[in-house]
């Protein structure tokens, strides 16, 4: 590879260049994948499940075709999909020994689109089981680890997708979002992670997880290419009655990369007690960059910022209590090989499908709705969450976006907080807010903090994910973070190590690449 | 807050069966998680209206109008247990 970096390493849109040039093909960039893929998955893990034969033949039907002007917008482009988000005659196993051997008879509509729009669906990518955790060990089927540092989470749920867009393993990917789960991981693992609005992408063929927080949204590894794939997912769908009908505008198109005059609130709780100096200090430098590319930057107070998070705990559990009911052995999923009788059958399939969390928080959504409690905790924070809606909309009536840092603190080490599931929870803290409020976010690389990525949050009003996306564009144009590239991914001796200017100190990545190498 | 016998009965209402070390261990964990929802008690609500599910959406009800939908093999064919085209569970009612 003679022109920077590798294949794997190009996000979609200069893929679409070089097709168009016919200077590569579908073909060659899936090999190019594949071979990242053979080299690091033994220890990234980032998939659950590999459709290489199909993806292939997929991509030689391509190689004619991708020149095409009129060829669609992701034609020829490797795209990882959440396991939680159905494929028909794929496994979709949410990360969970309940479905292990399920096939859905139907695909989400998410990847109807996805093939409509010429994407080469390679798999099907790790998550906390159920897409219920913060750092993707919630998986039966083991971890996936963070391509900057493998004795780290890539976090969650969204883990596999990050870690594979991260490492080279996809050049898109699709996540969900319940309480966090594209941006949180996106910024451990330096990538972009938009959670649209609730509603703006259909949730048809989503494995339910809290149905009135679920949304579906783009990893990537540049702006440009995380509104390509928003665009391509993106509109009402009739199989989903919450899905809105609201004019899809061409996000790509709109990016200016300007936002002079914009009216940027930083978020005062989000720098409360519990954030981390060295990402505090990275979030505050980005929104100074902010400031010198002519938007206005002043502290705006969300006041009930710091309830959203128990009330999350009540709402999201009440819901997933709710939804996980239909795991019970009978239509799909996994049976208890013993039990004599019904009940007994429910309840043993169940206690022996389900991991800890996803018992913790069905048990949890039943107290807070069970007889005598539905007052003291569902309705109270159904309550809170209208307050957390109101502070928004009062924010937006003197700003266009919000500003934040998505975590508490950059990536923490696999097995930290598995024992310690309110710590756990805490990860969360400013990425839940938004999924109350049903409002678009992303997650944008912004420095590093011993040498892991820090993401920058962008918070946008209802369906205004192009304030949101221009305002990350402009960021990235005028940085260098989002080009880094984790050195784990990268063979040794590879061309594409050198990283564009990057903040990572590159002694440092290089000794890490030379330990790390797999020779 | 909640003791073994609460976890017991919502680990009833949940249909799961738990051991021992999973009640002594869920009954300290959703102790303290309650705890911490519990600050929401510091919040006067008065009378704030309850978030609706959902923002509204209008109209979400289609034409009734019949369109393809899955075969009745499709439908069953993940299913532990069928019989006749049917989900086959075990004995509803026990001779106890």
């Amino acid at each position: 590879m003679s022109r920077g970096p590798a294949l794997p390493d190009l996000p979609a849109w200069e893929l679409r260049t070089l097709y168009r040039r016919r200077e590569t093909s579908p073909t060659e960039v899936l090999h190019e994948v594949f071979r990242r893929i053979d080299a690091n998955e033994g220890r990234i893990h980032a998939y659950l499940f590999l459709n290489r034969e199909a993806a292939l033949a997929e991509a030689s039907r391509w190689d004619g075709e991708v020149a095409r002007e009129d060829a669609p917008s992701l034609a020829g482009i490797p795209v990882a999909i959440k396991d939680n988000i159905c494929m028909q005659g794929w496994p979709t196993t949410c990360g969970s020994r309940m479905l292990e051997q399920f096939k859905p008879p139907y695909d989400a509509t998410v990847a109807t689109r996805l093939r409509r729009a010429g994407a080469i669906l390679l798999g099907k990518a790790n998550l906390d089981e159920f897409a219920m955790g913060s750092s993707t060990e919630n998986s039966a089927f083991g971890p996936t680890r963070n391509p900057w540092d493998e004795t780290r989470v890539p976090g969650g749920t969204s883990g596999g997708p990050a870690a594979a867009v991260a490492a080279g393993e996809a050049t898109l990917a699709l996540g969900s979002d319940t309480g966090g789960s594209i941006r949180q991981p996106a910024a451990f693992c330096g990538v972009i992670g938009l959670k649209p609005t609730y509603g703006r992408v259909s949730r048809y063929g989503l494995v339910a997880f809290a149905s009135s927080l679920d949304q579906i949204g783009p990893l990537a590894r540049d702006v440009k290419d995380a509104a390509l794939l928003l665009q391509a997912i993106a509109g009402w769908d009739p199989a989903d009655s919450t899905s809105a009908d609201v004019d899809v505008p061409p996000f790509a198109e709109r990016l200016t990369g300007t936002i002079r005059g914009l009216r940027l609130g930083v978020v005062r709780e989000f720098f409360a007690q519990g954030l981390d100096a060295g990402v505090a200090d990275a979030v505050r430098a980005a929104i100074d960059t902010c400031r010198e590319l002519g938007a206005s930057c002043e502290e705006v107070s969300l006041p009930h910022a710091s309830y959203a998070l128990p009330a999350y705990y009540i709402i999201a559990p009440a819901e997933a209590s709710s939804n996980l009911a239909r795991y019970a052995g009978v239509h799909y999923g996994y049976r208890t090989p013993e039990a004599a009788d019904l009940e007994t059958m429910y309840s043993r399939t169940r206690r022996e499908g389900f991991g800890a969390e996803v018992k913790r928080r069905i048990m949890l959504g039943t107290y807070a709705l069970s007889a005598g409690y539905y007052e003291a905790f569902y309705l109270r924070a159904q309550q809170v969450r209208t307050l957390v809606r109101r502070d928004f909309a009062a924010a937006f009536e003197r700003f266009d976006a919000l500003l934040g840092p998505v975590t508490p603190t950059a990536a923490f080490r696999l097995g930290e907080k598995v024992d310690d599931p309110l710590q756990m929870y805490l990860s969360d803290v400013y990425t839940v807010p938004l999924n109350l409020a049903g409002i678009p976010g992303i997650s944008v690389p912004c420095g590093f903090v011993g040498g892991l990525p820090v993401g920058l949050q962008v918070i946008g009003r209802p369906f205004d994910e192009v304030t949101v996306l221009n305002v990350a564009h402009a960021f990235e144009r005028a940085t260098t973070f989002h080009a880094a590239r984790p050195p784990l991914a990268h063979p040794k001796n590879s061309p594409s190590l050198a990283p564009r200017d990057g903040p990572v100190d590159r002694e440092k990545r290089r000794a890490q690449t030379s330990e790390d190498s797999l020779g | 807050m909640i003791d073994d016998l609460a976890v017991a009965h919502v680990a009833r209402l949940s249909r799961l069966e738990l051991s021992p070390q999973e009640v002594a261990q869920f009954r300290a964990q959703l102790g303290e998680i309650l705890a911490y929802v519990r600050t929401l008690d510091a919040l006067e609500l008065g009378d704030v209206p309850p978030a609706a599910p959902a923002p509204a959406a209008g109209g979400v009800l289609r034409e009734d109008i019949v369109g393809p939908c899955l075969t009745q093999e499709a439908a069953v064919a993940n299913a532990p247990a069928v019989l006749n085209g049917y989900f086959a569970v075990p004995a509803v009612i026990t001779d106890e």
